[in-house]
């Protein structure tokens, strides 16, 4: 491959599936234009709320089983990252426990709120594992789970930020 | 992730998704993403480098505000490193081209909660119980 490239990372499961004898995974493919939502302030007065999919939880709750769990959880917003732990079937965890801002940026947020590039964040954020295999659960669990979450949340969310693994 | 943003936006809040897949995400999508060319694993960075990691953020999320077109990735211009030898190796499991797995590299399927500590557990348990 051209190293100066991203990873195709779809081609890449295709060739090792195919090694396997397995089909291709079928994986997402949404052409359809997406729904749009305009950004109405600026950052510096915008509320993030996080959603990480890297599978964070924190002591005192159940962590993620590794079998398509579509379950979430809320992890107050100002905890920092060394309380907040990672479990997830899908990647090398060991950087991740060893700091979990590179999946989960709680302590990068809230830095960022202090010096006023942000104007505030979400008094929780949402944490879920990535990795569902069923295309159908991941929209049918997953994402009207989140939804209602954000939805749910006491201040008013200016923009979501995404983060997966 | 993609297909939760597109969730989340078509109720009326705005998204940003942050991706290390460019074509996982293209795929899927999402109205607004922020492409870094980091190995899966490390999205928000180095561990332990508050400066990198505040950096690729901001630039994360002042991309959110220059796209117009819904469906744009905009490379905000991150890298792992300039040795990018670590993508020959990099697959979507336990590989991502930087540490191998040890031994199989396939991802375990487990049914149970998965604790990072031991600690964890009892803590859950008190909880729920």
């Amino acid at each position: 491959m051209d190293l100066n490239e991203p990873v195709d990372y779809i081609a890449r499961t295709a060739e090792q599936y195919s090694a396997l004898g397995f089909e291709p995974y079928q994986w997402a493919h949404r052409p359809a234009a997406p729904p749009w939502a305009p950004l109405d302030k600026p950052l510096s007065e915008s509320t993030i709320l996080l959603v990480g999919s890297g599978g964070a939880y924190r002591e005192g709750q159940v962590a993620f089983h590794w079998k398509d769990d579509t379950g979430i959880r809320h992890i107050p917003t100002d905890q920092p990252a060394s309380d907040v732990r990672v479990t997830h079937f899908a990647y090398d965890l060991e950087p991740a426990r060893s700091d979990p801002n590179i999946v989960f940026p709680v302590d990068r947020l809230n830095e960022m709120v202090t010096d006023g590039t942000i104007g505030g964040l979400a008094p929780e954020t949402l944490a879920c594992m990535g990795g569902i295999y069923s295309v159908r659960r991941a929209e049918e669990e997953l994402a009207p789970a989140i939804l209602d979450a954000v939805e749910q949340m006491p201040t008013d969310i200016d923009l979501v930020l995404l983060v997966p693994v | 992730m993609g297909l939760v943003a597109r969730a989340i936006e078509a109720a009326g809040t705005p998204t940003i998704c942050l991706t290390a897949a460019r074509s996982i995400t293209e795929a899927a999508n999402p109205p607004r993403a922020a492409f870094v060319d980091m190995p899966l694993g490390y999205t928000v960075g180095r561990p332990h480098d508050p400066g990198f990691q505040t950096d690729l953020l901001n630039r994360a999320l002042t991309a959110a505000w220059s796209i117009t077109e819904p469906g744009t990735i905009v490379d905000i211009g991150v890298q792992w490193s300039d040795d990018q030898s670590w993508k020959d190796a990099a697959t979507s499991g336990l590989d991502n081209g930087i540490r191998k797995a040890d031994g199989d590299s396939r991802s375990p399927r487990i049914d149970e909660p998965q604790y990072q500590y031991e600690s964890d557990r009892a803590a859950a348990e008190a909880t729920t119980a």
